[in-house]
């Protein structure tokens, strides 16, 4: 122990320079160059996984919404020779083959995922619109939070297939009636999710201490609270796809689908499985675009929500 | 913690009555021809008709209707069904049809509890390997792809391959294998993925880090501390998850033809059988309240640091 003492005394006083006081020095205040959102995508944008099944859900949106424009193969367009039934995917008969009533395989895959995804989207829109607006005023309007909590308590505890169901069955079957019966229930967890975030953002540490500093409101908001927010609306967007798609599918299942003229990637899987030992392609390749469709959004979605926490940004 | 467990039971109770309420009143919307069987409905005639719904007290008024529903059902007695199973009391359809749902259930989340949590463990244990790689891909895979399109394949699949009979017979137990299974696949994901998640974060914790450091063995660390913490979130859901057992899985239950609760529901809305559609709504909502609430007690009396006053613990599975 002395030995170090008697080292530091042996320094030589001419390695170091006198930091006199210099006051603007003093007043000088740091700022890093962190980015939340240069971050959030640089790490989002590492996993070659993610990028691959980003660029595969956008080909696949894509291809669901120009198909029907550029196509002329009418999806319900039955055949009445029965030679044109049930035949096999290849050359002359589809891509996919046709059905038990000669419709085009093919075209019905991608006008049932445009319907099955445009379903997923306007679910997603609305939930997350009012998940976030609820949200956003449960977290920060101090008196509301208490009416709030009650309601969400009493809306939570009831069973989520019960009012599927009798929606599903008080409305008539239709593509507006599964929004409905999906949006009234889906946008409470997101409005929670959003509430407890608002409230930490609100209350952490470093927005008091900017508070404290003059940064005005609009700035916190802008900079501090919002980008966290938008996040969340992109992943839980993305989460909604494949449960609203899962959801369209089990309503199909119990007969409360959307009616068995609308081509959609639900009612395709529900007909096919009836005729999958005659026929195994009529549910295979269905099952195979949406299970492609379900699987990527429920990935990218998770893999932008880890890339969206800052405590992975390194 | 008498004052936390009895505002949480009133909050419960009022809930089960707002539920049963809006179901009640928007049945009174439906037409009253579900009162009616088939044959009765053609035989009578407009004043034999409204006699009859007179005599079952459907014209009172909705609330005197909806007071005397909650009497009788206080008795035990939940009124008798009308066109599903015409004149049979709805207690005696039940008590036939929970066995099935029950026994299943339990055995499902027997399975999942099992295998979910050790599949976790594991998956926490060996992160970002094999292991982990296999049991994400499975968790991606039961909760993105629709139940119904896996546990089809499955009951194919899986059949075929071993010669298993493709639907439940009682007396054979063979048959019973697979839907047992099946149950136990979506539960068996959550258990893995949220105990997986739970003992990552808690092992970037300081106090783990601290008891490391001192030396203490992993294995210690891990089973005394880590799993013990992260376990607790889990358990808020284990009673709703048992309770609801009771109501059976609609879609294993109906590929796999088990007389169980599963599709009683949906089959009494179609045929607009409006005693049994209360009945059922009256028993989902009680067992799924009831269990919530139950969550909420196990979880104040495991996990010390809940705030008994505020409502949200502040991890959350779903």
């Amino acid at each position: 122990m002395s030995d170090r003492l008697d080292s530091i005394d042996r320094i030589d006083p001419a390695l170091f320079t006198p930091a006199p006081f210099d006051a603007a020095e003093a007043e000088r205040s740091g700022y890093s160059r962190y980015s939340y959102w240069r971050s959030t995508i640089r790490t989002f944008f590492k996993s070659p996984l993610a990028i691959a099944l980003l660029a595969l859900i956008t080909i696949l949106t894509a291809f669901s919404f120009l198909y029907p424009l550029l196509s002329r193969t009418d999806p319900n367009a039955v055949a009445l020779e029965t030679a044109r039934w049930n035949l096999k995917p290849g050359a002359g008969n589809g891509v996919f083959g046709t059905d038990g009533l000669g419709r085009d395989m093919w075209a019905r895959s991608w006008h049932g995922a445009r319907t099955s995804l445009l379903l997923g989207f306007v679910i997603a829109f609305i939930d997350v619109g009012i998940g976030m607006i609820a949200g956003a005023l449960w977290g920060y309007v101090r008196r509301l939070d208490r009416i709030m909590t009650e309601l969400y308590n009493v809306l939570t505890n009831i069973p989520q297939t019960v009012v599927l169901i009798l929606l599903s069955y008080i409305l008539r079957p239709g593509f507006w009636t599964i929004v409905i019966a999906l949006c009234s229930t889906g946008w409470l967890s997101i409005a929670r999710f959003v509430r407890n975030k608002v409230i930490t953002i609100r209350d952490a540490e470093y927005n008091v201490a900017s508070r404290c500093l003059g940064t005005p409101l609009s700035r916190i908001i802008a900079k501090n609270v919002l980008p966290y927010l938008v996040s969340i609306v992109i992943m839980e967007a993305a989460l909604t796809i494949p449960y609203s798609i899962g959801a369209e599918v089990f309503l199909g299942f119990i007969g409360l689908g959307l009616p068995l003229d609308t081509v959609s990637l639900g009612n395709l899987v529900n007909l096919g499985k009836n005729n999958f030992f005659l026929y195994p392609h009529q549910l295979l390749w269905p099952t195979a675009v949406l299970a492609t469709i379900t699987v990527s959004f429920y990935i990218v979605g998770n893999k932008f929500a880890d890339a969206s926490d800052p405590r992975n940004h390194v | 913690m008498t004052r936390y467990i009895l505002k949480r039971f009133a909050q419960s109770l009022l809930t089960v009555v707002l539920v049963l309420l809006a179901v009640f009143m928007l049945l009174r919307l439906m037409p009253t021809s579900g009162y009616f069987t088939r044959e009765d409905y053609t035989e009578m005639n407009e004043t034999a008709r409204n006699a009859y719904l007179r005599s079952l007290g459907v014209l009172d008024h909705p609330l005197v209707q909806f007071k005397n529903f909650i009497a009788k059902a206080a008795q035990g007695d939940l009124g008798r069904s009308i066109t599903v199973y015409p004149r049979t009391a709805i207690t005696e359809i039940i008590a036939q049809k929970i066995p099935y749902s029950l026994w299943f259930g339990l055995a499902g989340i027997g399975i999942s509890m099992s295998l979910g949590l050790w599949l976790g463990v594991l998956m926490a244990r060996y992160k970002d390997g094999l292991v982990d790689a296999l049991g994400t891909a499975y968790v991606v895979i039961v909760r993105a792809v629709p139940s119904l399109i896996y546990l089809f394949f499955i009951q194919i699949g899986v059949s075929g391959l071993l010669g298993w009979p493709m639907v439940f017979y009682e007396d054979r137990a063979l048959s019973w294998i697979l839907p047992g299974l099946s149950l136990a696949l979506p539960g068996l994901a959550w258990y893995a993925i949220w105990l997986r998640r739970f003992m990552v974060d808690e092992e970037n914790k300081d106090y783990i880090k601290f008891a490391v450091a001192k030396g203490l063995p992993r294995g210690k660390v891990m089973s005394g501390h880590v799993l013990r913490n992260a376990i607790v979130p889990l358990v808020q859901y284990f009673p709703v998850q048992l309770l609801l057992t009771i109501a059976g899985s609609l879609i294993i239950e109906s590929i796999y033809s088990i007389p169980g609760m599963g599709g009683l529901l949906v089959y009494a809305i179609r045929q607009q059988d409006n005693p049994l559609v209360q009945a059922l709504v009256l028993i989902y909502s009680v067992l799924g309240v009831f269990g919530v609430f139950m969550g909420d007690v196990l979880m104040a009396l495991v996990d010390p640091r809940i705030k008994l006053a505020g409502a949200s613990p502040e991890r959350e599975a779903t």
